[in-house]
């Protein structure tokens, strides 16, 4: 790997920070909204201003689902490519600014919306609700950033492979490559339904939209979304950690394979979203909910490998006995602990997936605030702790300071405060929804039923969690601050682990693009396009726009 | 490609769990029937008012059929008709709704009753009501700024 770069082009490090900036911007908005959502539900607070909760909660998903993922996410996958396959070319680095002013300006514009109360139809949009045109537009701005971002990393991986023919790519840059992957083929759905659909509509010039064309395109997008959160994760999990600890990589061809096989099997899925809906013959539900377990797999392949790292770790310190290796891991190290906590929670994270997937269970808890709390443990734990984990380091490693051990200790008692704050607030939510609260509702007696009053202290409980997480989330900013603009000058490692010598190489079929994006293209194809066809044939009169808030 | 002994284990288990759960599923749904609402019937969100059964909200008992009585409801921005009902403990029924406007939730709190009701589609439900009490319906997909305050009540009766 004569590309390797120790340290990353400090050209490409301004543009990773670029990208970390709006990201911690995000998590401040986002999280202020959050706070004030659990209070307002907590039926002792009322918001202040004429602001309606229905416009926090657009600003919480938005900034957060949307904003803080894929800012971070674009600016990690670049500093992974720029680390493991060599600095950007001119070209690369300018595609990667246009896509982050794309991004940016797309973000202003749909903030501005929602500021003016125009756009208070959440994170997902659903027709016929209809939004202001620029809310749709702004969005449209992100993905298309996004694609222009993405192209970099593409450009890069294209250019690295021209010079080191017949070799396996760095695995940090392939795990990108594959991330980048499934988001274009993912945002298609999306750009689908925005371009051809809501934004004529919403300008006018159309009158009607497909309601079920529209929801079916948005979740052909909506559930690769969430494995585009996870991907870098696990690229932090499978290529970082192993380093952080001082351990080998366990298997560097199982890890490509997983990664492959979320390419293949986190898109033909989006149905496991509608199973409550009317339109969609249910034969076709059932087989997407079969695609969803498949996807299951890769996430099993994660987690021997990372717990075959730690053990084999530990082992390798003198450890004895079945679970003596686990005090041997590095605690007091945050770049570790704090990731180690949100792969902890990704256990009843991914339990309580597969409840949600399973067909008829999924009944018991649709659109209750149970759903909520399972991605509060999925993204809001597992997802962003990594992304905390990943900051410890990276912000350092570009603004070439370090990380203090006054910093390092501020970092796990923010992680330990979000693992307490979390277990309250989705350990809550997941209580209420199995008695039927509901999810994206503001306070409400439900005219003195007796069922909604038992609802109304978990909703306190969430209130709690709420708070505390809050309060992480400030400790969070603090150290982000810390880490770009005041620690100490240094050298803080961009830690990129070594495969095992006991591994073998990897085999290049991994590298054949035409081979995995024609098997995810045929997957797309065989779970969407007679369901699609019935869509549209027996499609009922469209439906007028609505702005009921 | 090597994969660890253990490995092989792990995930032959794992899948053979993901086999056993899959079957459990598909027996459910397409042995005994447990489907998730999926009634494929279109209507005109516009005429709702004047296409039955929607013409006439409410219970109705039937004849001759599967179950015992249907109960018809129509939901809009931000009420569902009818507001309240009576359904006699023990009855075979079949939920049948439709929205006039935007997306709605109806969900009947403590139940498996929990159905999209998007424009242009009929959203059914076969259930019995084996249990007396007073059951909260509730919209459970966001639709505007009274979205909290859509509600109605059933009442199992004996």
């Amino acid at each position: 790997m004569n590309t390797l770069n120790a340290k990353i082009d400090p050209r490409d490090g301004k543009l990773v920070m670029a990208h970390f900036y709006v990201a911690f911007i995000a998590l401040a908005v986002g999280g202020l909204a959050g706070l004030l959502q659990t209070l307002v539900r907590s039926g002792k607070f009322v918001l202040p201003a004429g602001i309606g909760y229905y416009q926090i909660l657009t600003v919480h998903g938005v900034v957060l689902g949307l904003v803080l993922t894929t800012f971070f996410i674009m600016g990690f996958q670049i500093a992974a490519t720029s680390r493991t396959s060599g600095t950007l070319s001119n070209l690369q680095r300018k595609l990667g600014w246009i896509g982050f002013w794309l991004m940016t300006a797309g973000t202003l514009m749909a903030a501005t919306m929602i500021l003016l109360n125009k756009a208070s139809v959440l994170y997902t949009f659903y027709a016929p609700l209809q939004a202001h045109f620029i809310y749709y537009l702004g969005l449209t701005l992100v993905v298309v950033g996004s694609w222009v971002d993405g192209a970099a990393v593409l450009g890069k991986y294209i250019s690295w492979r021209k010079q080191n023919p017949g070799q396996p790519s760095p695995l940090i840059t392939f795990m990108a490559v594959v991330n980048t992957m499934l988001w274009i083929v993912a945002t298609i759905g999306v750009a689908a339904t925005v371009l051809f659909q809501l934004l004529p509509w919403s300008l006018g010039i159309v009158d009607r939209v497909d309601v079920l064309v529209s929801r079916t395109l948005f979740w052909y997008f909506g559930h690769p979304l969430v494995y585009f959160w996870l991907l870098p994760a696990y690229m932090a999990w499978y290529v970082v950690i192993p380093k952080v600890i001082g351990a080998k990589i366990f298997s560097d061809s199982l890890a490509r394979l997983s990664f492959i096989l979320f390419l293949l099997f986190s898109i033909p899925v989006g149905f496991h979203h509608q199973l409550m809906e009317p339109g969609i013959d249910p034969a076709w539900k059932f087989l997407q909910v079969i695609l969803t377990f498949l996807v299951v797999i890769p996430s099993l392949m994660t987690a021997f490998s990372l717990f075959a790292t730690f053990e084999s770790y530990g082992r390798s310190k003198g450890a004895t006995g079945l679970f003596g290796w686990f005090k041997k891991l590095p605690w007091g190290d945050a770049r570790f602990t704090v990731p180690f906590i949100g792969m902890l929670s990704f256990i009843p994270a991914g339990a309580g997936g597969l409840v949600n997937a399973s067909h008829q269970l999924n009944q018991v808890i649709h659109n209750t605030i149970w759903v909520t709390g399972h991605f509060h443990l999925t993204l809001a734990t597992a997802v962003v702790l990594t992304f905390f984990g990943i900051s410890y380091w990276l912000v350092p490693h570009v603004t070439g300071r370090v990380l203090t051990k006054a910093m390092n200790k501020l970092a796990i008692y923010q992680g330990v405060l979000w693992a307490i704050g979390m277990t309250f607030m989705s350990g809550a939510m997941h209580a209420a929804g199995l008695l039927g609260a509901p999810r994206r509702s503001s306070f409400s007696e439900y005219g003195g039923a007796a069922q909604a009053t038992e609802w109304i202290p978990y909703q306190i409980a969430q209130a709690v969690g709420g708070t505390i997480l809050f309060v992480a989330i400030i400790l969070m900013l603090y150290i982000f601050v810390n880490l770009a603009f005041f620690a100490p000058k240094g050298e803080e490692e961009f830690p990129i682990g070594e495969v095992s010598d006991k591994a073998e190489k990897s085999p290049m079929v991994f590298e054949n693009w035409k081979l995995w994006l024609g098997i995810t293209a045929l997957l797309i194809l065989f779970a969407y396009t007679i369901p699609f066809i019935d869509m549209i044939q027996n499609a009922p009169i469209g439906s007028k726009g609505y702005k009921l808030w | 490609m090597h994969m660890h002994k253990f490995e092989k284990i792990w995930l032959i288990f794992g899948i053979g769990t993901l086999l056993v759960f899959l079957t459990v599923l598909g027996v459910s749904a397409f042995y005994l029937g447990n489907q998730p609402p999926s009634c494929l019937a279109t209507i005109n969100p516009e005429k709702v008012d004047t296409t039955a059964p929607f013409n006439e909200p409410g219970l109705k008992k039937v004849e001759g059929k599967d179950w015992d009585y249907e109960l018809v409801y129509v939901a809009q921005a931000f009420a569902y008709s009818p507001g309240e009902i009576e359904v006699p403990l023990g009855a075979k029924v079949k939920v049948i709704a439709t929205t006039k406007d935007v997306i709605h939730g109806f969900q009947v709190a403590g139940t498996n009753i929990n159905m999209m009701l998007e424009p242009g589609y009929i959203s059914e439900y076969v259930t019995t009501f084996d249990k007396a009490g007073e059951y909260l319906i509730l919209c459970n997909e966001y639709c505007g700024s009274g979205h909290h305050m859509m509600t109605s009540k059933i009442k199992v009766v004996e």
